[in-house]
């Protein structure tokens, strides 16, 4: 079985993941992003940097955390044939907010009430129709940056403000959600195929719970209704590999959030006690056979 | 590995894990820069290049 692993640097992930698959007997070849230079008018039998023909790995596992790399090569390895996890289609969604918005909705998946506009202006009338306190977000963007929580109308028109005149076209998408009162946590489930093998609380006094922003994990039970909810969201956008970020709201229903397509997780094994990495290799490896 | 490295922003001595690998990336204990392993023999640090706006998860 030949693997790459591509990536844009090793992290604590990568490691977890290699040692996974190094347990099951595979050592894929790591392929730094930085170093591709594909011939679009070719296929895939030109040579990956590793020297092996893309066409001949029976798997591309993206890791890079750089999206943009990341997506447009799972863009052209899909397009040669090449098997990869996750797919374009599935990254593509998720790597967006507004498109990960109308798959949760066509699939009937509660989320946020969200809105979007093009102006300040119609921005501002998308963040009144949302209403106070309001979260406006870039629509491409990880990690909890640039995230405003809107009180008022003031805030709103020093944000929008703020917000136009940034250079990228990305800041003049207003992607608008209302603010869910949550209980200082969020969940994030880690979902692969068609099974929820882990979920963690984030807790922060912040309103922005990510661990990269210095949320706390603790162990999620995972109940009939947060498994069913996960796997239905990861559906929507595709399927795979795929970290949900959900919200509770006042009534304690659940609002799927986010979705990950690169997940991070090293703050996750030690609260689940679920070896996170074991897991999702193992469900690479299956794929594998079932696919060939 | 026989030699230490030094951080190539503050010339601390920068602890290397047993299983260390190639972009691997690791934090200067000192300074806290972050910093990437360019090549294990013989061992070569830069610092990490800096987080850009498309990277996450």
């Amino acid at each position: 079985m030949r693997v790459a692993l591509l990536v844009t640097h090793i992290r604590a992930e990568e490691k977890l993941l290699l040692a996974a698959f190094n347990k099951r007997g595979i050592s894929p070849d790591i392929i730094l992003d930085r170093e591709l230079n594909f011939e679009l008018s070719r296929g895939g039998e030109q040579l990956a940097p590793s020297g092996i023909a893309w066409q001949d790995y029976d798997l591309v596992f993206e890791r890079c955390v750089s999206t943009s790399r990341g997506l447009y090569s799972l863009a052209i390895l899909n397009c040669w044939g090449v098997r990869t996890f996750n797919t374009y289609e599935t990254a593509a969604v998720c790597g967006d907010k507004l498109r990960t918005s109308i798959a949760l909705t066509r699939h009937g998946i509660p989320q946020p009430h969200t809105r979007v506009a093009f102006t300040p202006q119609s921005a501002m009338q998308a963040i009144e129709d949302v209403a106070y306190p309001a979260v406006l977000k870039p629509v491409l963007g990880s990690w909890g940056r640039l995230l405003a929580r809107v009180h008022n109308r003031d805030s709103a028109e020093a944000i929008l403000e703020h917000r136009q005149t940034l250079g990228d076209y990305n800041h003049h998408i207003y992607y608008v959600q209302e603010y869910v009162d949550k209980p200082g946590r969020d969940i994030r489930a880690f979902v692969v195929g068609s099974r929820t093998i882990a979920a963690i609380y984030r807790a922060s006094n912040h309103w922005i719970t990510n661990t990269a922003r210095g949320g706390q994990a603790t162990n999620c039970p995972i109940t009939p209704e947060l498994d069913a909810i996960c796997v239905k969201a990861a559906r929507a956008v595709g399927g795979g590999i795929l970290a949900i970020d959900l919200l509770e709201d006042a009534r304690g229903n659940f609002v799927v959030n986010e979705i990950n397509h690169t997940m991070e997780f090293r703050n996750s094994s030690k609260p689940t006690g679920v070896d996170i990495a074991q897991g999702v290799i193992d469900f690479v490896i299956e794929q594998i056979g079932v696919l060939a | 590995m026989d030699v230490t490295p030094l951080c190539p922003v503050c010339d601390a001595e920068v602890v290397i894990p047993a299983d260390a690998m190639e972009n691997e990336l690791l934090t200067c204990a000192e300074c806290g820069s972050e910093l990437e392993i360019m090549c294990l023999a013989p061992l070569a640090l830069e610092l990490a290049p800096e987080v850009e706006e498309d990277w996450g998860e």
